[in-house]
């Protein structure tokens, strides 16, 4: 018979660890997704000498290791003196690597719309915000959505990286509970179980989004 | 009336109008021909100032397109644009596509904008696809969704881009129609084509348009029937 010393109490730790997991990629998320949407809007349209240094800082975050990124910014808070908690410097962290990415998401979704069909609504008397609003915006949307939905599942698994910097997120709680049981292989088998529970609803939602708009494309 | 006097018009170096001066009164129909790179296409953006001018003037019933104060969206609702590559709005419905303009420049309230739009997808033959996305249409049909959504602007004068270039063969003839109809309506327009007998059927006028500069000008009889420049000749023989 299957025996386990695994208890109740074990999975309460584990969910709240998702609870804190939860929680980084949902304020990485959306503190990344608003900077990268003015960002990308700014890098479509800025001259060469805005583009350049806006894109060599980016690319230095989306080049440099996830995890040097965590811990450097963690020592440096130290010496700059700033007292942030090590949950508020993950998703600080966390969300200028998700707009890094999202900035050039958004930039390409917005590159992706046709000259001709902006001179189109241009040439209706439609002002270049209404051109904007009305066409550029929602075609970018589009092109867009799939990979800020990669984006979004990527930076959900990365939040596992923050266990380096003392947080007790889902990955980190699981290494406890697997300490006590000596049963790895049962308890990294729910914690996989875990992260596609919360994966999952954002595929389908993404999945749903992009059926819905193939189908008038 | 639109007064074209003297225009120049440049890309970096390259310059593609040298100096076009012409005149279309209203309810004319003034076709434009000639080869590729001509300068032809760059003078109909000209005209309704989505491409500036180096030199030269062109004014749209008295007002100069191309000065500062000029409002270019208030004078766009005027002048109506079709594009070679007919360019719908891919997330709107045809009826959308061709609402939008008017709610959101001439601020028409929706069911007004419908209304309109109802109208001019009727008369160009989609009254049966309005609720459609522009991706189910053959070419043909998106093409004459495009003159409908520049018609619902009312606009004065209809600038036609080589609408037809881009179709399949048998679909050039259902566009060639509705402008047939535009015409015999008493549309002002100015129409760049390369289906010359089309160009001799509706035309008041025909330009030939040879390297930046119009080399003939004048009645279809003349300038398709009985050309008078070299350039024309060779033209007509390459394309008829």
């Amino acid at each position: 018979m299957f025996e386990t010393s695994l208890i109740w109490n074990d999975l309460w730790f584990m969910i709240q660890g998702a609870g804190t997991s939860l929680a980084i990629t949902f304020w990485a998320v959306l503190g990344g997704t608003v900077l990268g949407i003015a960002l990308g809007l700014a890098r479509s349209v800025a001259p060469w000498w805005i583009n350049a240094p806006l894109g060599a800082v980016l690319d230095v975050l989306r080049s440099v290791p996830l995890l040097i990124q965590f811990v450097l910014a963690n020592s440096l808070k130290s010496i700059v003196g700033i007292s942030w908690s090590p949950f508020l410097i993950a998703c600080a962290v966390l969300a200028l690597y998700t707009a890094a990415y999202c900035t050039e998401i958004v930039r390409g979704g917005i590159l992706a719309v046709p000259k001709t069909t902006r001179r189109a609504a241009r040439s209706l008397g439609m002002s270049y915000r209404q051109d904007m609003v009305e066409v550029v915006f929602p075609i970018a949307l589009r092109v867009a959505l799939p990979n800020w939905i990669g984006l979004t599942l990527g930076v959900m698994k990365d939040t596992s990286l923050v266990l380096w910097i003392g947080i007790i997120e889902l990955l980190r709680s699981s290494q406890i509970v697997i300490t006590r049981t000596q049963e790895p292989l049962l308890v990294l088998m729910i914690v996989g179980a875990f992260y596609f529970l919360m994966s999952f609803p954002i595929a389908r939602l993404g999945a749903r989004l992009e059926k819905r708009w193939r189908e008038n494309d | 009336m639109i007064e074209i006097r003297d225009v120049h018009k440049s890309f970096g170096q390259l310059e593609v109008v040298k100096g076009v001066s012409m005149s279309v009164a209203k309810g004319e129909v003034v076709s434009v021909i000639g080869g590729s790179g001509s300068g032809k296409s760059t003078l109909l953006m000209c005209i309704n100032g989505l491409e500036p001018i180096q030199k030269g003037n062109i004014h749209v019933d008295g007002i100069d397109v191309h000065a500062r104060g000029t409002d270019l969206n208030k004078l766009r609702r005027r002048i109506g644009i079709v594009f070679q590559q007919w360019n719908a709005f891919p997330h709107l419905s045809v009826i959308e596509n061709v609402m939008l303009a008017p709610r959101k420049v001439l601020g028409l309230k929706r069911s007004e904008a419908e209304a309109i739009a109802e109208q001019r997808l009727k008369h160009v033959g989609l009254g049966e696809k309005l609720k459609v996305y522009p991706s189910q249409l053959s070419g043909g049909q998106q093409q004459r969704m495009a003159i409908a959504r520049a018609l619902a602007m009312s606009p004065d004068y209809m600038l036609f881009d080589e609408v037809t270039s881009a179709l399949d063969p048998q679909l050039v003839g259902e566009v060639l129609e509705t402008m047939r109809m535009l015409s015999s309506e008493g549309m002002t327009m100015i129409v760049v084509t390369h289906e010359i007998a089309f160009a001799r059927e509706v035309s008041n006028r025909v330009a030939f348009f040879h390297s930046g500069r119009i080399r003939e000008i004048g009645p279809p009889e003349q300038v398709i029937g009985s050309p008078q420049q070299a350039e024309t000749i060779t033209f007509l023989q390459s394309v008829l």
